[in-house]
């Protein structure tokens, strides 16, 4: 089932750089989609249109659609409010916010209305489980969350996104600047996650696209060269550009 | 002859640092000076009945305690009208304003109303309270006139607050579903509070101890007693330490500089609460 439909999205920054051109994919439910290639293929641009988070930044034209279970959530007239709600995003550098483990967890359930003391505690415990860091961090969860390592923090981060229940779940450069352990216990979360979420991943290696990608799509300088899945795409990529990537000719 | 040269660069390194240290120090003579020489001239003036009593004699003997609750008055009075309008000028061009020739002119603006006399701010506050809205010469006009001088310190000490939060914060808050408004108030204006109430604070602490705002705003040469609301004159001690000390013959110096003194405290005071606010927030500061 197709969660995600992005039709010929074109987006040009303020500054007059192109970051997408006429881009076009499907992104399945329930499976991890990576996009992947060289710095500036627009991987993150495209990752923000999908919450919307582009508009913070400074952008002049925005051309296509991008489709979330059919409804057109490029539209000016749609609640973003309740589309970051549904579509969570993580980001490369992990940023707590400056409050209590529990309180970051609980600030967009509160932000959302929810005030049921169980239903908070709920949340926070079934997210930091799924992100795979409740065991580190149930002991304190009121200590400031700047305290914890950046590995912990970055699965808190993970969980503080899970705490919405959204549908679809963002990620950006997860584990760019965590150790091999804390990055394995990440890829291990995605897996668990996937069954329940969307998960759009743009990994900070090529190997981390191999070892997760169900679906890959490979960016060049703001085009989409290639999109299959990911068994195919790394080990018999159809066109000569994702071959030299992957292989490690440039990039 | 390397040696030679060696040795010369050493000397001029030293010297030059020697020189900056002392430049250094030299800064620190003019504080201490002051604050040593009114100390010591002053303090025989002070006691109890001093800060707790009214002037007799002519102000040449008594206390100064209209003096003093009327600067407190005038404080909080400037405190209330220009905390609420300079934080929220600072939040909107912090927050909300991008880089338009409107904001340019906003700024400027504020950047020019800290460079006029203070003079001219009591002139200002003269025609336009005093006469125009006929609060006649009270504690209202006198606080808002020192209110419009205040206002550039505490906009752009809480502006520079604001954007001294990290922009990730932001972006975070938002992607968990909140809104621009919801952001600020949870997020950036609590990071922001320690520096924005050492901006209130230095800018009432200008306020506290300027004279030439009040001189026709709202200040009383004398009062047998003390302001019964906001529309009566005060006395203030900056103004009171201008009229004992020009205007009153046969002024006994040490009462001139008790007041110097208790002045110096009011004003110091406040400074070291600012400090210490900042200074604990900085120790507790998490990023």
């Amino acid at each position: 089932m197709d969660k995600i439909v992005v039709e010929n999205l074109s987006l040009q920054y303020s500054d007059g750089t192109e970051s997408l051109r006429g881009v076009s994919l499907s992104i399945r439910a329930h499976a991890i989609t990576v996009l992947f290639g060289p710095a500036g293929g627009g991987k993150s641009t495209l990752l923000r249109c999908l919450n919307r988070l582009n508009d913070l930044a400074e952008v002049k034209t925005v051309t296509g659609q991008i489709l979330l279970d059919g409804e057109n959530i490029l539209d000016p007239k749609i609640d973003t409010i309740a589309l970051r709600r549904k579509v969570g995003i993580v980001f490369a550098r992990p940023v707590v916010l400056p409050m209590s483990i529990r309180q970051n967890l609980t600030y967009g359930l509160e932000l959302a209305g929810e005030k049921r003391r169980s239903r908070l505690d709920e949340a926070v415990e079934r997210s930091l489980r799924l992100a795979a860091v409740w065991d580190e961090v149930k002991a304190r969860l009121d200590d400031p969350a700047i305290a914890l390592s950046g590995g912990q923090q970055q699965r808190v981060c993970l969980a503080r996104a899970l705490a919405l229940q959204p549908e679809v779940i963002l990620l950006d450069e997860p584990t760019s600047g965590l150790d091999p352990i804390s990055t394995g216990k990440v890829e291990a979360a995605l897996q668990e996650l996937k069954k329940e979420y969307t998960v759009i991943l743009v990994p900070h290696s090529v190997q981390q696209a191999g070892r997760t990608a169900d679906y890959a799509a490979f960016f060049l300088q703001g085009e989409l060269v290639e999109y299959g899945d990911g068994k195919t795409i790394f080990t018999a990529p159809k066109e000569k550009k994702t071959e030299d990537y992957i292989t490690g000719r440039f990039g | 002859m390397k040696r030679i040269f060696f040795l010369n660069r050493h000397l001029t390194e030293r010297l030059g640092f020697g020189l900056l240290t002392l430049m250094a120090l030299l800064t620190v003579i003019p504080i201490v000076g002051v604050v040593v020489y009114i100390f010591v001239q002053g303090a025989p003036a002070v006691s109890f009945e001093f800060i707790s009593g009214f002037p007799r004699d002519g102000m040449r003997a008594g206390g100064i305690l209209p003096a003093i609750i009327g600067t407190l008055y005038l404080t909080i009075g400037t405190a209330v009208f220009s905390v609420p309008l300079g934080v929220a000028a600072a939040i909107y061009l912090a927050e909300y304003a991008s880089d338009t020739g409107l904001t340019r002119l906003i700024r400027s603006a504020i950047i020019n109303l800290a460079g006029i006399p203070s003079v001219v701010y009591g002139l200002f506050g003269l025609g336009l309270f005093v006469l125009f809205l006929k609060f006649g010469t009270s504690i209202l006009a006198a606080s808002l006139t020192l209110s419009i001088m205040t206002l550039p310190v505490i906009i752009s000490t809480a502006e520079e607050a604001l954007r001294a939060v990290p922009q990730a914060f932001r972006t975070v808050s938002i992607s968990l579903g909140a809104t621009r408004w919801q952001t600020i108030r949870r997020i950036v204006l609590k990071e922001a509070l320690p520096g924005i109430l050492t901006g209130i604070i230095l800018g009432l602490e200008r306020a506290a101890g300027e004279t030439a705002p009040i001189l026709f705003t709202g200040a009383a040469f004398f009062l047998p007693r003390l302001p019964g609301s906001p529309f009566d004159a005060t006395m203030a001690l900056p103004y009171h330490l201008f009229v004992i000390s020009t205007q009153v013959p046969e002024m006994p110096v040490q009462v001139q500089y008790g007041t110097a003194l208790v002045l110096l405290f009011f004003v110091l005071g406040m400074n070291l609460i600012a400090t210490a606010i900042r200074s604990r927030a900085r120790a507790k500061r998490q990023w």
